[in-house]
């Protein structure tokens, strides 16, 4: 199987990688790039914590083959902040107590952001419906919520 | 996930060819969210990956009064969702589209691929098939095109042939005074997917129905029509009986299984109690 050479642009920086194909993105962003403040849990879609904005939208890298996001621009948790300043959603998340463990956060904050770039001042039930793919095993959402309409109101 | 050999045509011609060189095994890749689940978690091994991502022709939503709606096989299901004339015109299937997965899995999965990967539970094949829609198919004999409800002989099985590709489905244009609907059960209301699911277009003709499709996911091997209610409702005028009627035909269409979302008595039940509701919806909007 040969490797294939894959170019990524993450967080506004160019990164390439010359990887085997049954790669997923989450796996070369961790592994060979070494960002890894996305995080694997179920490996198959569900809990969100691999969560990525990959070409302005949000998805999960664990189901995504390393070699379909070839020239994609990538946004991960570590190019939210900007210029050592937190995006209101982390601010948000630190006032408001919201992160227990820390295993979600970081797909619960890449939801946060993309809700509030499409919808700047969101319903307590739009929030929880654009969360409903980031699962929380700490149970917070009470406070995860709060703090995505308290960034709301920032 | 095991190794296999990747390839990323960029035709169709090559996609094909690739499909009927490599035969058995092989899998397409589109947004990837059923097939990597399976690989990774069901024991799917294929040998060899063709993925259709560098394929053109395969995208864009297309909609005119003569010729209908057209939507690509690789048209992600969140962008049928917010589409305008999906919105306004095949209702059901924007809101078969809107509550697949989760955000994430939206923006990924693809309608080819939700209709590829035959689950009976397939939230956009019911949608589909009450409006009609036809797949176009390409393989190493040519073109066909195939009405979606008679795509699949089987849970997870279609009669596509190893080297065929869905490229697009074509749904004509709805009748004047057309109301349709998708709703879904399931056990927890997001992440989920159907223990019964139910699609119904209502056509109206001078008051009376002129057309009706009925149809039903995850109570049966493949979807279903349930094609005594729908020839039951045809012609009549609307009423609380006419459709109580057709809701118990439609309980006598389904075969559902007993399985951890819900029993087979269970299933039967809400497919009665679910196809009346969705007829009177459908109704309200045809008359909007």
């Amino acid at each position: 199987m040969a490797k294939l050479e894959v170019h990524y642009t993450i967080n506004g920086r160019k990164h390439e990688a010359y990887i085997e194909p049954n790669l997923t993105l989450l796996d070369v962003v961790r592994d060979d790039l070494r960002l890894t403040g996305s995080k694997e849990g179920c490996g198959t879609g569900d809990c969100g914590a691999c969560t990525m904005i990959v070409d302005g939208k949000l998805v999960t890298a664990c189901l995504m083959l390393a070699p379909q996001a070839d020239g994609a621009e990538i946004t991960t948790i570590e190019g939210v902040a900007e210029n050592g300043t937190l995006h209101p959603v982390q601010q948000a998340f630190l006032d408001k107590g919201a992160v227990q463990c820390g295993f979600c956060i970081p797909g619960m904050i890449l939801a946060g952001k993309v809700l509030l770039d499409q919808n700047p001042k969101p319903n307590d039930y739009e929030i929880r419906e654009a969360i409903a793919g980031n699962l929380c095993r700490c149970t917070g959402y009470t406070k995860i919520v709060e703090a995505i309409a308290a960034a709301a109101e920032a | 996930m095991h190794r296999f050999e990747y390839y990323a045509p960029a035709s169709l011609d090559e996609a094909v060819a690739l499909l009927k060189e490599h035969g058995d095994g092989v899998k397409l890749l589109a947004g990837g969210t059923d097939l990597l689940v399976q690989m990774k978690e069901a024991g799917l091994h294929p040998p060899a990956v063709v993925s259709l991502h560098a394929v053109p022709g395969l995208d864009g939503i297309e909609f005119d009064e003569a010729s209908g709606l057209r939507i690509g096989a690789r048209v992600d299901v969140a962008s049928i969702e917010s589409n305008d004339v999906t919105e306004q015109r095949y209702t059901a299937l924007a809101e078969g589209a809107g509550i697949v997965g989760s955000i994430q899995t939206r923006n990924m999965a693809t309608i080819g691929g939700n209709i590829a990967n035959a689950a009976p539970s397939a939230d956009t094949a019911p949608p589909l098939a009450v409006f009609d829609a036809v797949a176009e198919i390409i393989g190493a004999g040519g073109q066909r095109e195939v009405p979606v409800i008679e795509l699949f002989d089987g849970p997870g099985s279609t009669i596509l042939t190893t080297d065929e590709v869905i490229t697009g489905f074509k749904l004509p244009t709805p009748p004047a005074n057309t109301g349709s609907v998708y709703q879904r059960h399931t056990p927890r209301k997001i992440m989920d997917i159907a223990a019964v699911s139910v699609g119904i277009r209502l056509s109206l003709d001078n008051g009376k129905i002129g057309e009706a499709r009925v149809c039903l996911g995850a109570v049966a091997p493949t979807i279903i029509r349930a094609s005594d209610a729908e020839e039951a409702l045809t012609g009549q005028a609307p009423t609380d009986a006419l459709f109580a009627k057709a809701a118990e035909l439609a309980q006598a269409a389904s075969s559902p299984i007993s399985d951890v979302r819900g029993s087979a008595e269970f299933r039967r039940h809400l497919v009665g109690v679910m196809t009346k509701r969705c007829l009177d919806i459908a109704l309200e909007r045809a008359q909007d």
